[in-house]
């Protein structure tokens, strides 16, 4: 790999605690500046947690998180929403606001942040709405009349709307049909190049961890149990991670990626 | 630095130079740019990318806008300086865009049409809303009549939790307040019976208002605001989330499993509450006859007692259940209209108190016309 690469969030000695329940015991993590880093692990090992131990929503029991080298948690608000605005973020559930339609939705921190006036910001909206793949009938509609995977999309274009620094995605294709799934890999690729992004991706989708991530975290035993490239993470001895990437599904997507680099 | 678009005319063909951060922070200014450049060039000129340094999806979207969509498909292969990611993202932005037309707005409808169509449209809601009550009150009968012999449906544990919430947790607020408005009403009757000579009627007074009206108007009134809202936003929230969907999938009812238990539970607590209230009332009222009429608590009590009829508690009592079972109902209702949005919620829960509120005094006044002409 290239010299020592800036870290743009150092995650050290991260626990989390709810009630008796330890998710993260003396976790620590990097992620660098302009890669994608997919994080893996079964479900209820605490991915959602650790998203949302960065990007500040959850205190932490103990340790500590820096983010472009500063502890969100201890600066004051205004410093606080600074750096907020750098991060995009897809909740696993979408969290749209269900008060607003999409175009409303998307248009809303470029209205707040970016300061544009309205019909720019609706029109910028419109454009995410079309990066992200939504169809125009979608626009004017509210988040109870889209489907699943159009909710996804439309949360994924307000994650794009402030063309962040960061990308925090949860679970971004589940519920993708596979052509969207895979349009989706190439677009935030193509926005990383473009941009420098780097993006934090929790993900279950094997082709999206074979194609597009630079190195993948794994979530197990209440810490990071390894965090590299993913040919590395594959001979990893670990028998959950043997199964995980070594079972038919994992054959399969690592096939499929090979097929598509070789083209 | 500042991302700019400038026309170069002494060249031939013109040259249109693009540079600098096409950035989100850049947006409006290089907007204004873009706009006042329209239509000052044409096919022929000769586009500049060269001097991009940055480039992110606004400002991608932006040059799509400037140049067309055709413009940029050759630019992106043209473009040599251009590093590649950037092209990339050119492209990326513009044939997401070629199959994608912005929206445009309708055009606004005449003030006079919209005044007379909110106005249609409020009536209509009106007609539509009772209608729907009724049908839902016929629900609720129904559901009960069903559930009511076989004790093995009955759902105790949720209608018990649902007596203690609205009708345990609210005891303290509905004694207080009612024991202040009976203190008030003994002053008021004070000041003016006084002047008659009258002081001592003030129990009267008193005794009369609380049980005939005030106990069961405050708490009906106070559970309204209280328990009608409660009711709409639990039920609300769960059909926002799908949950009242998912209930009926699991081949249960939602008149069984949420609304009975909270009809049931509202019908005992309300007319326990009002006992409360007529208490607390007469009891403030007692106070303030003690302190300031100088009528002892013994003469209070046998004042009571002689003046007093049982069946001016009757009369009150018996207003409660048909109180508890609207409000609930209503409540319930609203809940069920909710539709999607967190909005919703608000607006139901809203509507829900302002409707039950109505409903009770409407009902009252009229039970009150009704006890006046039999004479009871
Ligand atoms: N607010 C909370 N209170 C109590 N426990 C919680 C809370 N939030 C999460 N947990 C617990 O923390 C653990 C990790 O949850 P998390 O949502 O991070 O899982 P995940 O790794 O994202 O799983 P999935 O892949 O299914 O999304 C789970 O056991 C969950 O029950
Ligand atoms: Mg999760």
């Amino acid at each position: 790999m290239q010299a020592p690469r800036e870290a743009i969030i150092e995650v050290r000695g991260l626990c989390n605690r709810f009630g008796s329940q330890a998710v993260h015991e003396n976790l620590d993590l990097d992620v660098y500046k302009g890669e994608i880093l997919g994080v893996v692990g079964g479900s209820g090992t605490g991915k959602s947690v650790l998203l949302r131990s960065i990007v500040g929503l959850r205190r932490p029991t103990e340790g500590q998180v820096r983010v472009f080298g500063q502890d969100l948690l201890s600066l004051p608000e205004e410093a606080r929403s600074k750096i907020e605005r750098r991060f995009g973020v897809l909740f696993q559930s979408g969290a749209l606001f269900s008060s607003l339609t999409v175009t409303e939705n998307i248009a809303l921190p470029l209205i707040e942040h970016a300061g544009l006036s309205r019909p720019d910001a609706e029109h910028l909206a419109c454009v995410k709405l079309a990066l992200a793949g939504l169809p125009l009938s979608a626009a004017d509609k509210y988040p109870s009349m889209l489907s699943g995977g159009m909710i996804k999309r439309a949360a994924l274009a307000r994650a794009l709307a402030l063309d962040p620094d960061i990308l925090f995605l949860d679970e971004p294709t589940a519920g993708l049909d596979p052509i969207g799934a895979a349009a989706f890999d190439q677009l935030i690729l193509t926005l990383r190049d473009a941009m420098g992004l780097s993006v934090f991706l929790v993900t279950h989708d094997l082709d999206t961890l074979y194609t597009i991530t630079d190195r993948v975290a794994v979530l197990s035993q209440k810490r990071v149990l390894v965090a590299a490239p993913i040919k590395q993470v594959e001979d990893y001895d670990d028998p959950w991670i043997h199964e995980y990437f070594h079972g038919p599904r994992g054959r399969a997507a690592y096939e499929a990626a090979t097929k598509i680099k070789e083209q | 630095m500042a991302g700019n678009a400038q026309l170069d005319t002494s060249s031939n063909p013109a040259r249109l130079r693009i540079s600098g951060d096409w950035t989100l922070a850049h947006y409006t200014r290089l907007k204004q740019q873009t706009e006042q450049l329209a239509g000052q060039y044409d096919a022929q000129t000769a586009i500049d990318l060269d001097e991009v340094s940055s480039i992110d999806t606004a400002g991608a979207s932006l040059l799509v806008d400037l140049l067309g969509a055709e413009r940029v498909s050759q630019l992106t292969d043209t473009a040599h300086k251009l590093p590649a990611a950037d092209r990339a993202l050119l492209q990326t932005v513009y044939a997401s865009l070629r199959d994608f037309c912005v929206p445009v707005k309708v055009p606004q409808q005449n003030i006079c049409i919209l005044l007379l169509s909110r106005i249609g449209g409020a009536v209509y809601k009106l007609w539509q809303d009772s209608l729907q009550l009724l049908g839902f009150i016929g629900l609720i009968l129904q559901t009960l009549a069903r559930n009511l012999f076989r004790p093995k449906q009955w759902r105790i544990t949720p209608m018990v939790a649902h007596i203690e919430q609205i009708g345990l947790n609210a005891a303290p607020i509905v004694v207080l307040l009612t024991f202040m408005v009976g203190a008030v009403v003994a002053f008021l009757g004070a000041t003016v019976l006084a002047n008659f000579g009258a002081g001592i009627f003030t129990v009267d007074l008193v005794a009369f208002s609380f049980l005939r009206e005030f106990g069961v108007l405050l708490t009906a009134i106070l559970l309204a605001g209280r328990t009608a809202s409660a009711f709409t936003a639990q039920i609300g929230s769960m059909k926002a989330n799908e949950e009242i969907d998912a209930i009926r999938t699991l081949g249960l009812d939602p008149m069984d499993l949420l609304v009975l238990p909270r009809v049931l539970a509202l019908l005992i607590a309300l007319p326990l509450l009002t006992f409360l209230a007529m208490m607390a009332g007469i009891l403030g009222g007692a106070v303030v006859c003690v302190v300031s009429l100088g009528i002892s608590p013994d003469m209070f009590i046998s004042l009571l007692h002689s003046d007093i009829g049982v069946q001016h508690f009757l009369v009150g009592m018996v207003k409660a259940p048909f109180f508890a079972f609207l409000i609930a109902a209503v409540g319930c209702l609203e809940g069920f209209k909710v539709s999607g949005s967190a909005e919703s919620v608000g607006e139901h829960t809203t509507s829900s108190v302002v409707q039950s509120i109505f409903i009770v005094i409407v009902l009252d006044a009229v039970a009150a016309l009704f006890f006046m002409e039999m004479g009871w």
